[in-house]
């Protein structure tokens, strides 16, 4: 573990070094801009600042990475998220008459945060999270990620950590970009499963004649395996009198809940995964209540979105490789096969970063290149990630683009 | 008469043949039409389209809304003569449905909101209209129109057999077609169809779903190059006032039942000497401002009298009671002028002269319409100040307070004035019980001063009943 975890705040002057020496601008713009010349997708732009104080600026836009480095350096933001593309440039919003101003295109976007799953994590609480509890996320992502690959047909996704307790997930197909208010929506009753958030115990209703849709099938077969591991091992989720009682609240014979719920008051030792058993030896006979095993695992693994984030093109989030405010964490992209072994306390702060800094600084000259600062630091693998990502965006425009020309 | 040539490959001719009674409203008239033609077809197509607005406004259910549209299209709009052995009127009926369509979009594409409403109330209508086809017209109609879809082959269909049926309960559906997944959000948002890479598998029975949205999205689309153009038709100074009436008609919320209030509206009959107690208790203040000039002048221009003697008629003042107020009212003039200027035009206005018509009383989008300022709407015509004071004057007895004012002017500024007009009804109307939002019944916004009068005069009997039993 290293040194200072305690959640000290970032400083005005340790903000402006991480945005003067590492912040990767470069990668940033490459990545929204999908070309080295500027397009509309990074002029008409809008970055909203939050400045220390809560103050927060809305509706600016850049010609340049160089030029957005230059005012995010002069304003020192604690953070600054990244909006829709408009239909003329933000900072122009005033003299435009309205109803000529209005978001165009727009990363599809998604959140997955913590918060929702409190009422079933039992190691954690509130803000916190570990390497426990990160399984709930790392087992939404392989679902949602699939989702979105076979069933929607995207490929361009940048996961990305959100700095304390969530993972963001920008999508920058052209098609997912160009998707309307409308259809956002349509997509999250598509992956929106998991109703009544404070509820956990409110019965699915997802089926038609019984049967699961071909999308929840698929997802139920990897739950399965997520459902043991996360539920039943790590979270220990049906232990506690609390915790044994919601998953009685799911089983459809009254009969049945009583006869357990006697055996497991007087066992108060019996595991999760012995009680599961339980159920399973007594239900798997009758196809009901075997359906309603299937919508438990489906309940408690299945991802559950914040779904406000996805459904407007015109919704603000967070820049990657911003610095969580109150924890000092660094926002970055996470390849795919990380996600499972990932551990959030692993990410750079931005204090362990500046004493990186540091070190090279005592050991070699002072005349290296500015820009690569970060290529030294522990950001590197994670910048590689983003590079490689903003490199395939480019590939993919430098195509449609040879496809366009040649076409007349 | 004029008929479309079918080519023998079942496409359409460059001209439009109407040979579906739906249409995509691809093509834009081309035949010469009188601007009667052109301002009556497109009010009663708005009849049709304020009556599907107000469905939603009175949570009717599906079926009920196509109930009340498929009998407003039978009385102002239909598609096909009732006359199924004789169909040579079709091509007229269907040509001047498309015609109001065009004609409305012009006068719809001016604002967002406009649009927006506009392609709703259209989209249901056509919704209703495709149910009501039957199998060989709607096999035309699909024919009649390119929906860009791939139909799903054998191979495939054994291929995802499993998915299929999972998603839909069977796998025998012949006419399966696929899409992009982002032509059916609705199916997509209930999770009702089978996707893959991007492409939504769509069952027979659910293609409607593409087919509305792509209406949908073409309208929209249709609108917002219209507004693109219609600086160049603003030339034509005898379409534009028509244009802004009819966009003013649907703004107003215009009724089916009240824009054409022509009789009596109250069983009792209504003695002169009631009027001025009417008034007081349940006049919209358009029409109290009227009776407060009349009453202090003794006298009312002609517009004014005009406006205020068929509203009087409509709230139920017979023919003589007419005469007898009129002509108390108009205190300073000799009997021998009022016989001759006066009485002949209130008869007049009862159909008793003259052209013998039965002249309804003006609704709110006439009195809402450019040129009505002095006898008009008094949201949109007062100053702030003076409207505060009038509705001060006129309402605090009812129970009107200053603390009301500022949201009502906030409407008004809005440009919502029968909004502003329903929420004083609903306040000067608390003690029946009426809350906010209920406006005067079932959520409906004031759209004629005598359907306001009226239901006053009604909630207050219903009152009277509950304290007598
Ligand atoms: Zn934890």
């Amino acid at each position: 573990m290293s040194s200072n975890e305690n959640s000290e705040k970032p400083s005005p002057e340790v903000m402006l070094t991480f945005y003067r020496r590492l912040y990767p601008f470069k990668s940033i713009y490459h990545w929204l801009n999908h070309e080295h010349a500027p397009t509309r997708l990074f002029t008409q732009r809008e970055f909203a600042f939050t400045l220390v104080g809560d103050v927060y600026l809305r509706y600016n836009s850049f010609t340049t990475a160089d030029e957005l480095k230059k005012q995010v350096c002069q304003l020192n933001p604690t953070r600054f998220e990244i909006g829709p593309v408009y239909s003329a440039r933000p900072r122009d919003k005033k003299t435009m008459r309205p109803g000529a101003f209005n978001p165009i295109l727009r990363e599809l976007v998604f959140d997955i945060d913590m918060t929702d799953y409190d009422s079933i994590r039992t190691c954690c609480s509130g803000a916190d999270i570990c390497k426990k509890c990160w399984g709930f996320i790392a087992s939404a992502v392989q679902v949602l990620d699939s989702a979105l690959r076979n069933e929607f047909g995207y490929q361009k996704l940048l996961w990305v950590y959100s700095g304390r307790r969530g993972i963001h997930l920008w999508i920058s197909d052209k098609e997912a970009m160009e998707l309307t208010d409308q259809q956002r929506k349509a997509m999250v009753g598509w992956l929106t499963v998991v109703q009544n958030r404070k509820e956990g115990s409110k019965s699915l209703n997802v089926r038609t004649g019984g049967k699961l849709p071909p999308s929840l099938q698929n997802a139920l077969d990897f739950l399965r395996h997520s459902f043991v591991d996360l539920i039943l091992h790590t979270q220990e989720c049906f232990k506690s009198e609390e915790g044994y009682e919601e998953l009685l609240k799911a089983i459809p014979d009254s009969l049945l809940v009583k006869t357990l719920r006697s055996k497991w008051e007087s066992k108060p030792g019996r595991s999760s995964e012995d009680k599961w058993s339980d159920c399973f030896k007594s239900m798997s006979a009758d196809k009901n209540l075997m359906t309603a095993l299937e919508d438990i695992i489906i309940q408690y693994t299945y991802p559950r979105l914040d779904a406000e984030v996805s459904k407007h093109r015109n919704h603000l989030l967070k820049a990657p490789f911003c610095v969580h405010p109150s924890t000092g964490r660094v926002c970055v992209p996470l390849d795919l096969e990380m996600i499972e072994k990932f551990d959030p306390k692993s990410v750079p702060t931005v204090f362990q970063l500046l004493e990186e800094l540091d070190a090279i600084r005592v050991t070699e000259d002072q005349n290296t290149e500015l820009h690569s600062d970060w290529e030294k630091t522990s950001l590197k693998p994670y910048i590689d990630i983003m590079e490689k990502h903003a490199f395939d965006l480019m590939q993919e425009a430098r195509k449609e683009k040879l496809k366009s020309d040649t076409s007349w | 008469m004029f008929k479309g040539t079918v080519a023998p490959s079942g496409q359409v001719k460059n001209h439009t043949s109407f040979s579906s009674p739906l249409n995509f409203y691809d093509n834009p008239p081309t035949f010469d039409v009188s601007i009667e033609e052109f301002e009556t077809s497109a009010l009663d197509r708005l009849r049709v389209l304020a009556e599907i607005e107000s469905s939603a406004a009175r949570n009717r259910s599906w079926e009920e809304l196509k109930n009340v549209t498929n009998m407003q299209c039978k009385k102002y709009l239909p598609l096909s003569s009732s006359n199924k052995e004789d169909t040579s009127g079709d091509t007229e009926l269907r040509r001047r449905d498309n015609l109001s369509h065009f004609v409305l979009r012009l006068a719809f594409c001016r604002s967002e909101d406009l649009r927006r409403r506009f392609v709703k109330a259209e989209t249901t209508l056509f919704r209703v209209r495709y149910d009501n086809l039957i199998g060989r017209e709607r096999e035309a109609f699909l024919n009649s129109h390119d929906f860009d879809w791939i139909p799903v082959e054998e191979e495939e269909i054994k291929k995802f057999s499993e998915q299929l049926e999972a998603a839909y309960a069977s796998t025998s559906d012949g006419k399966r077609k696929y899409v992009k997944w982002t032509r059916v959000p609705d199916l997509v948002e209930r999770r009702k169809v089978f996707l893959n890479g991007g492409w939504a598998y769509v069952p027979g029975h659910d293609i409607s779903s593409i087919i509305f949205q792509e209406f949908e999205d073409h309208l929209e689309k249709a609108l917002e190059m219209t507004a693109r153009f219609l600086p160049r038709l603003d030339e034509d100074t005898r379409l534009v006032p028509i244009l802004s009436n009819l966009s003013q008609g649907f703004l107003a919320g215009i009724s089916s039942e009240w824009a054409n209030a022509s009789g009596p509206t109250s069983g009792n009959e209504i003695k002169a000497e009631m009027v001025n107690d009417l008034a007081k208790k349940h006049f919209p203040l358009c029409m109290r401002a009227l009776h407060e000039n009349l009453q202090k002048d003794n006298h009312l221009k002609h517009f004014g009298r005009l406006q205020y003697g068929l509203f009087l008629k409509v709230l139920g003042l017979s023919i003589e009671e007419a005469v007898a107020f009129w002509r108390k009212s108009f205190s300073r003039i000799t009997d021998d002028k009022f016989n001759k200027e006066y009485k002949y035009n209130i008869r007049h206005s009862y159909g008793l002269e003259g052209k013998r018509a039965n002249y309804p009383a003006k609704s709110c989008i006439q009195l809402l319409a450019p040129g009505s300022s002095d006898c008009g709407c008094p949201y949109r015509n007062y100053s702030p100040e003076n409207l505060q004071t009038a509705l001060l004057s006129s309402y605090s007895p009812l129970g009107l307070r200053a603390a009301d004012l500022p949201e009502i002017m906030a409407t008004v500024k809005a440009g919502h004035y029968h909004v502003a007009c329903t929420r004083v009804f609903e306040i000067t109307h608390a003690s029946s019980r009426v809350a906010k939002g209920q406006g005067i019944g079932d959520g409906e916004s004031v759209t004629h001063p005598n359907q306001y009068a009226a239901r006053s005069i009604e909630l207050e009997k219903l009152k009277d009943g509950m304290v007598a039993d």
